[in-house]
């Protein structure tokens, strides 16, 4: 994060740039840090998944771990799209693991031996593509079930004839928002997170560096906020992979009952 | 911000591995290894209910069991008092009849003996008469002289002692 002599730049940490011999060049197959801190989730889901594959009837710590995680997601999915929520488990878990995963591996403090993590989901491209894909199953879903009949969905139910012409392009936008919303909350809650830690993070360093009282006093207050701060976004990053989950499935239930 | 300004750069790139590793994870961990789980989870959510139900059945019959228990205990218990009462109520006819059989013995032992005690009282009685009327004819025969027959003495003492 590159503060030299003082000058802090938070947004460092969001860069991306090619691993090995290559530059960026907007081609699809060029390996970045994101794509190895993508991988590095993707082992590390694996890998925790595989330890909760015990199948025992008591389950150790890691068996639990797995089979809450698994329980959790079939629940929201159960309980918000119904008895038909069982075949949309695997996408909402699928992308629960991921955000959660990519949340937990940005806030290692790796950078105390070296390498810094790199926050998959602070990327607009990452997170955009998901609602993306998200809000497709949607739209899928909901025109291969009920037809031309899913716009239905624009007009609620007991409105008045008058007020149609003003409920269904307010219900239209409402709809059509949503992917930006569901991508641009997960985006928005990362890139704050880790600006304010990059920035609190340097005010320690810089203070210390300084050598005078008010360099230290300033170290200090900056290193007790920062533990809060890390602890609030331990929080953030497990709520905004479940507000993530939550948001796909409650839409997908919209397309499969309507309303 | 990075992400504005290296969008061009790096949008393919990015897409492309998110789609390789979300296509992992869901094929391999959302199709593949949540079902199993999900499995795991239920098989022992039945398990659970399977063996509270048998519990609360075992239960049910040792609560039965022990109803039946009571019941005979109970049951046995009567049988006993009956059995004690038939035993009392014998033994005291026993000891009634054993009572009368003694009773009449002992009554006809007195009799026997009271009608042999009148004996020797009557017979002493006799000879007590045939003394005084010696007696008397003796004082007779002293006093006046006169010669009194047995007889007369007899019947006179006889007299005396009925009127005395």
């Amino acid at each position: 994060m590159a503060a030299e002599a003082g000058k802090i730049d938070p947004m460092h940490q969001f860069q991306i740039s090619a691993l090995g011999d290559g530059a960026l060049d907007g081609t699809p197959f060029i390996f970045t840090n994101s794509a190895l801190w993508m991988l590095i989730v993707l082992a590390c889901a694996f890998l925790f998944m595989w330890g909760g594959m015990k199948r025992e009837l008591i389950p150790g710590r890691w068996q639990a771990a797995a089979e809450s995680f698994v329980e959790f997601v079939s629940g929201m999915t159960l309980s918000s799209i119904g008895s038909e929520g069982r075949k949309y488990t695997p996408w909402i878990f699928t992308i629960f693991i991921f955000i959660i995963f990519s949340n937990f591996m940005g806030m290692v403090p790796l950078a105390v031996f070296g390498p810094h993590p790199f926050t998959v989901t602070s990327q607009f491209t990452i997170t955009g593509l998901m609602a993306i894909m998200s809000f497709s199953i949607v739209l899928i879903v909901g025109f291969w079930k009920h037809g031309l009949h899913f716009f239905s969905l624009f007009v609620p139910h007991g409105t008045p004839g008058v007020l149609l012409p003003l409920i269904v392009p307010i219900e239209m936008i409402s709809f059509l928002v949503r992917p930006f919303s569901l991508a641009l909350r997960l985006f928005v809650a990362m890139i704050a997170g880790h600006i304010l830690l990059d920035v609190f993070g340097n005010f320690i360093v810089n203070g210390i560096n300084s050598g005078t009282a008010m360099g230290y006093g300033v170290s200090l207050i900056s290193f007790i906020f920062i533990v809060g701060v890390n602890a609030l976004e331990l929080l953030v990053c497990a709520i905004q992979a479940y507000v993530f989950a939550l948001l796909s499935s409650l839409y997908i239930n919209d397309a499969v009952h309507l309303h | 911000m990075p992400q504005l300004n290296q969008l061009m750069l790096v949008y393919q790139s990015q897409w492309f591995w998110l789609l390789l590793c979300l296509a992992l994870i869901y094929f391999l961990i959302g199709r593949g290894m949540v079902p199993k789980i999900e499995k795991v989870v239920d098989d022992r959510n039945d398990k659970i209910a399977a063996d509270l139900a048998a519990a609360e059945k075992a239960r049910a019959a040792a609560d039965e069991a022990e109803d039946r228990a009571r019941a005979a205990e109970e049951d046995a218990r009567s049988q006993a008092q009956s059995v004690t009462a038939e035993a009392k109520a014998s033994a005291a006819k026993d000891t009634e009849a054993l009572l009368a059989k003694v009773d009449a013995e002992i009554g006809d032992k007195v009799a026997a003996a009271e009608a042999s005690l009148a004996e020797a009282r009557a017979k002493a009685l006799e000879s007590l008469e045939s003394v005084a009327a010696e007696a008397a004819r003796d004082v007779v025969s002293k006093v006046s002289g006169v010669n009194v027959s047995v007889d007369q003495a007899a019947s006179s003492v006889k007299a005396v002692l009925a009127n005395g």
